[in-house]
């Protein structure tokens, strides 16, 4: 019986000291979540709308913000594409066949995540400015690259190059060969397997890459303010239009650009989150 | 076709000519050509040039800050990062699901977007920082900040590595070990951390790899003086602003290098983990 007491009275103990624990940890880990993340996110929606909702709104139909969100847009619009045909071409090369050199190939696309957005910015001044390789065959045909439209998109592609392809390798190397080349053998061309076979399994990985491809690159400052020229109205991105904005003591207007970028990655994160919610679902479903 | 190929291996599929010659094409001229741009003018000057402007005291002061600062929010990232991460695959709480979500909002952030607003909340003025400020505790413009800043970069690698690895430790293990009169610690120690530490080893490198490069979310709240808080890719961009693009390019070659040896120790993490992965199986 004093066994069996002490035992209970063991666990009991412990109990209480895990629930303590448990709730510590609990503690720490939101207290650092808020300090670090959440409340400067807050801020950033409260800075916005500190003086109103007519000022917030009068502060993004500024023209210089709305040529700076076209811009972004465009950008976005000839990135997104180009790393997504990239993305789709690499990931099809790396995961159905077998080749020397892939790990190279593979080793490179993953080079852009740890290199310095300054030093992808770089690369192309060095490339396409008045001193580089290029540049003065562009000059002579009074074509700009850098300090105007096509750096900023090629720095930004740079930067958000693995983004498609990351997110797409490791689904296709999962679902393996065999489905496509049953469909093959049985007679289909390469884009009807690709298109009939292939791309239903990778239809969601291929969206959240291209999703967030698209953050990266609206998002993307360290890389665009290198090759930009910072000319205002002109090659201002959006985040270099906060920084513009915020170096003049301009903290509405900072802040108001700042929280529509940031509303693009909540959106991001929803987005996410659908998918997430939706793949599990239809695991379930195969499970059962 | 491809048999003649010797470098593929033959197959029934079709379209590794398209793919290949696409991802080649990309790849050589946004990724190497670049590159070897890079290299190469780095490699143009002669040596002891290069060296002289990659140990200017005010480079190796930025090459210290850029890289201790990295070190410690990778090392920061790491213990909280567990813990954020043991907490919300092990307990139920109110938010949850919020807070899961949350996580992965600074990989999607715009970096301009989190500088300015820890610039701005950490100032002297700011929310956090005016409770600071009593203390004689300055965070923004300070290498604090720097590492507030870069914390806040890496937090969603490692949460994001060691959650699945959290997720596959088995009970029964711990079970076994508790019943052999092991406290919650000893488990921990000696069950847990071993099984989720390859996990925990790819999220610091990752962490790690993200904020040495890291410019936009600093440089507002850094401060950004000479041999104090600037960090190397500011001091790139400053360079370039004066139109010194032999220097510009040194600092952006060991940047460069020290983007390789990143690259080098995520795959030796990687590796790692698939070998003890195996072993177990």
């Amino acid at each position: 019986m004093s066994t069996a007491g002490s035992l209970v009275e063991a666990r009991t103990r412990r109990g209480d000291a895990s629930r303590l624990g448990r709730l510590a940890l609990i503690v720490v880990a939101l207290a650092f979540l808020a300090l670090i993340l959440l409340i400067p996110v807050a801020s950033v929606v409260a800075y916005a709308l500190s003086e109103g909702f007519d000022v917030y709104r009068a502060a993004l139909v500024t023209p210089d913000t709305l040529a700076a969100i076209r811009l972004t847009l465009v950008t976005a619009a000839f990135v997104v594409p180009l790393n997504t045909v990239f993305g789709v071409a690499a990931a099809w090369a790396i995961t159905k066949f077998d080749f020397r050199g892939r790990n190279l190939l593979v080793t490179l696309i993953d080079l852009p995540f740890s290199l310095s957005p300054v030093v992808a910015g770089l690369v192309f001044i060095l490339l396409f400015g008045s001193q580089g390789w290029f540049g003065p065959w562009f000059q002579a045909r009074d074509i700009s690259i850098v300090f105007a439209f096509p750096g900023i998109v090629l720095a930004t592609v740079l930067v958000t190059f693995p983004y498609v392809a990351r997110e797409l390798i490791p689904v296709m190397q999962m679902h393996g060969r065999d489905a496509e080349e049953a469909a093959v053998s049985l007679g289909a061309g390469g884009w009807t397997t690709f298109f009939r076979v292939t791309l239903p399994e990778i239809r969601w990985a291929l969206l959240y890459g291209i999703i967030l491809c698209n953050a990266r690159a609206m998002g993307e400052f360290g890389a665009v303010a290198v090759v930009s020229g910072h000319i205002r109205g002109q090659t201002t991105t959006m985040p270099l239009h906060v920084e513009i904005l915020y170096n003049e003591y301009d903290l509405v207007g900072a802040f108001a650009v700042a929280s529509v970028l940031m509303l693009l990655a909540v959106f991001t994160l929803v987005i996410k989150a659908g998918i997430e919610t939706l793949t599990a679902r239809q695991q379930r479903i195969r499970a059962s | 076709m491809y048999a003649r190929t010797s470098w593929v291996q033959p197959s029934v599929l079709p379209g590794f000519g398209l793919a290949f010659g696409t991802a080649f094409a990309f790849v050589t001229l946004i990724v190497v050509i670049p590159i070897a741009a890079l290299v190469l003018k780095a490699g143009s000057l002669p040596l002891a040039e290069l060296w002289r402007i990659a140990t200017e005291p005010r480079a190796l002061a930025s090459y210290r800050l850029s890289f201790g600062a990295s070190l410690l929010a990778a090392t920061l990232n790491a213990g909280f990062g567990l813990v954020v991460a043991w907490v919300l695959v092990r307990y139920r709480f109110p938010g949850r699901r919020f807070v899961d979500a949350v996580i992965d909002l600074p990989f999607a952030l715009p970096t301009a977007v989190s500088g300015i607003a820890l610039a701005t909340v950490f100032g002297p003025n700011g929310w956090i920082g005016q409770w600071l400020a009593p203390f004689g505790i300055q965070v923004a413009y300070t290498w604090v900040g720097v590492v507030v800043a870069l914390t806040l970069i890496g937090l969603p690698f490692v949460v994001r590595s060691v959650q699945p690895a959290l997720e596959e430790v088995e009970a029964s293990l711990e079970e076994a070990a508790e019943s052999l009169g092991a406290g919650r610690w000893t488990v921990f120690r000696r069950v847990i951390l071993p099984t989720i530490a390859p996990a925990l080893a790819t999220g610091f490198t990752l962490a790690l790899a993200r904020a040495v490069g890291e410019y936009g979310s600093v440089i507002f709240i850094a401060g950004n003086l000479p041999m104090r808080t600037e960090i190397t890719p500011l001091l790139i961009v400053i360079k370039l602003e004066q139109f010194d693009y032999t220097g510009a390019a040194a600092l952006g070659f060991v940047m460069l290098c020290m983007s390789f040896t990143m690259l080098l120790a995520i795959n030796a993490v990687n590796a790692w983990r698939t070998r003890r992965h195996r072993g177990r199986r």
